[in-house]
């Protein structure tokens, strides 16, 4: 995002959102956990980097001593009076408060429910691909990956199709707008809960067979959810459901295109595809999370103080050489493969079976139409920086040469 | 094969990856099917089940 100063040492001053990071995060993952596997910064008032899988797990179990007030790491922080819900529950509340809120989600993103998404998803999948017939170039992460997650969870929602170019700029403005000044990244929540609104009341006026009607008639400890927890928890689902898997199918695109040997792989063993998905969310995985400390405490010899922040690095995790084989290599058919990419513990990304239902027809989809492409130029692709990591900009050539 | 239940976030690693040996139920969470036993031809899915449940809720009881 380039507001603030460049990062020299990446010990004691780190930044997610500088472009060296953004670029090529895994050498600054490395090296730290060789020599200092819980990195620290001054920046966003205090921040913690675990870099081992160990460290992240332990972290992301103990909910006692870190809260999930926040997951995304700012220089705001929500006042501590909206625990234990949080603004955005349930990715944002604590026990005891998270359980009831996270199982009214479930149902929605169970397997079986996901499994009734598919043929929708494959369909707008071809869709994408036929509209780019007779092209030579494509970019696979603006005009293919991106549009997947926004046509599915616009769907499953009841919002128009027609808005997706509006809650891509929400998203956006949400994850990558972190260094942004804290009236900017206000108006950017408002505008966002206005939009939403705008919809709510549509819906309480004539219901619908869809998700805000679904959780308009939800209810939560004995009550059912008013208006603004519908919106907040659809806001949620919007940010939560979008750049992850846009970034996610995005990377996985962007391996193939640069390993023919993987692409040729899947090409003629389809049957192949999840395992390699296991293996590129492993080595690709889009997503960090955050965490603030409860209290001042010593957590293993680092001196954290109340309301630091700690990212949990699940990417980081997942190149761990103490729990991966070989972690830097892409291992196509790595059948052993205990990765964090949807995280770890009560939090567990609800949208997990959804994400991988979407990356497994985005990628069968693509292969069949595109059995051979590569990259048109490795230095024209542009990564997002910051907590969700993904190819933004990844021209492929899927004709002559 | 037994899964704690109290461990178990839904991951689906295990469903996903020997769907003859384990189900999930409404909410996506893995339950073992039929009485858990696993015949040899499926132990080895079996046990990458085990070796990939991020929970580590899956255990298998020789008999
Ligand atoms: C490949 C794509 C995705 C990745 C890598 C991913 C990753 C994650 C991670 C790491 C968490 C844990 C949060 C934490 O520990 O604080 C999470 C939580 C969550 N994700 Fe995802 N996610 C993806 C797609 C989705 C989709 C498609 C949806 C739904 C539309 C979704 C909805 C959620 C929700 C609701 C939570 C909060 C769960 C809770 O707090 O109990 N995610 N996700
Ligand atoms: S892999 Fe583990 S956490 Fe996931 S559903 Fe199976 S038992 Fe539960």
């Amino acid at each position: 995002m380039g507001h603030h100063e460049p990062v020299t040492d990446w010990t004691t001053d780190f930044d997610h959102t500088d472009d060296v990071w953004a670029a090529d995060p895994y050498p600054i993952w490395d090296e730290l956990r060789r020599t200092c596997p819980v990195a620290h910064t001054g920046r966003y008032g205090g921040a913690w980097l675990p870099t081992r899988f160990e460290d992240v797990a332990a972290i992301a179990y103990d909910t006692e001593r870190f809260t999930s007030r926040s997951v995304v790491m700012s220089e705001f922080r929500p006042p501590a009076m909206l625990a234990p819900a949080g603004i955005a529950p349930p990715i944002s509340s604590d026990p005891p408060y998270h359980k009831d809120a996270r199982r009214m989600l479930l149902p929605i993103f169970s397997p079986q429910a996901v499994e009734a998404l598919e043929p929708a998803t494959r369909a707008y999948c071809r869709e994408l691909i036929a509209a780019m017939d007779g092209r030579d170039v494509v970019d696979a992460a603006e005009e293919y990956a991106q549009h997947i997650p926004v046509r599915v969870i616009a769907n499953m929602l009841g919002l128009p199709q027609t808005d997706a170019e509006t809650f891509r700029g929400f998203v956006n403005h949400v994850l990558e707008g972190v260094s942004l000044p804290l009236e900017q990244r206000a108006e950017g929540m408002i505008a966002l809960f206005g939009y939403l609104q705008g919809h709510i009341d549509d819906h309480i006026a004539e219901p619908r067979d869809d998700l805000i009607s679904f959780l308009l008639d939800s209810e939560l400890e004995g009550q059912k959810l008013d208006p603004f927890q519908v919106a907040r928890t659809i806001g949620l689902l919007l940010i939560a459901g979008i750049d992850t898997t846009w970034s996610a199918i995005g990377a996985s695109i962007w391996h193939l295109a640069k390993t023919p040997a993987d692409r040729e792989r899947l090409v003629a063993e389809p049957a192949l595809v999840p395992v390699a998905i296991e293996e590129l969310l492993r080595a690709y995985a889009p997503v960090t999370m955050a965490r603030l400390v409860k209290q001042d405490m010593d957590w293993n010899g680092c001196p954290m103080k109340a309301e630091e922040w700690v990212l949990l690095s699940f990417p980081s995790a997942n190149r761990d050489p103490d729990e991966f084989d070989r972690p830097d290599e892409v291992i196509i058919d790595r059948e052993v493969n205990r990765h964090a990419a949807f995280g770890l513990g009560i939090h567990r990304c609800a949208g997990s079976h959804l994400a991988r239902m979407e990356m497994r027809v985005a990628l069968e989809v693509w292969l069949d139409a595109f059995p051979a492409f590569h990259l048109v130029d490795p230095a024209a692709v542009h990564w997002s920086g910051g907590q969700v990591r993904g190819p933004r900009q990844l021209p492929v050539r899927i004709g002559p040469a | 094969m037994v899964i704690d239940a109290d461990r178990c976030e839904g991951h689906g690693r295990c469903w996903a990856g020997a769907p003859e040996v384990f189900e999930p139920d409404d909410i996506g969470n893995g339950q073992v099917v039929g009485d858990g036993r696993v015949p040899v031809e499926l132990e080895h899915r079996a046990r990458l089940a085990v070796a990939n449940c991020p929970e580590h809720a899956i255990t298998i009881e020789e008999s």
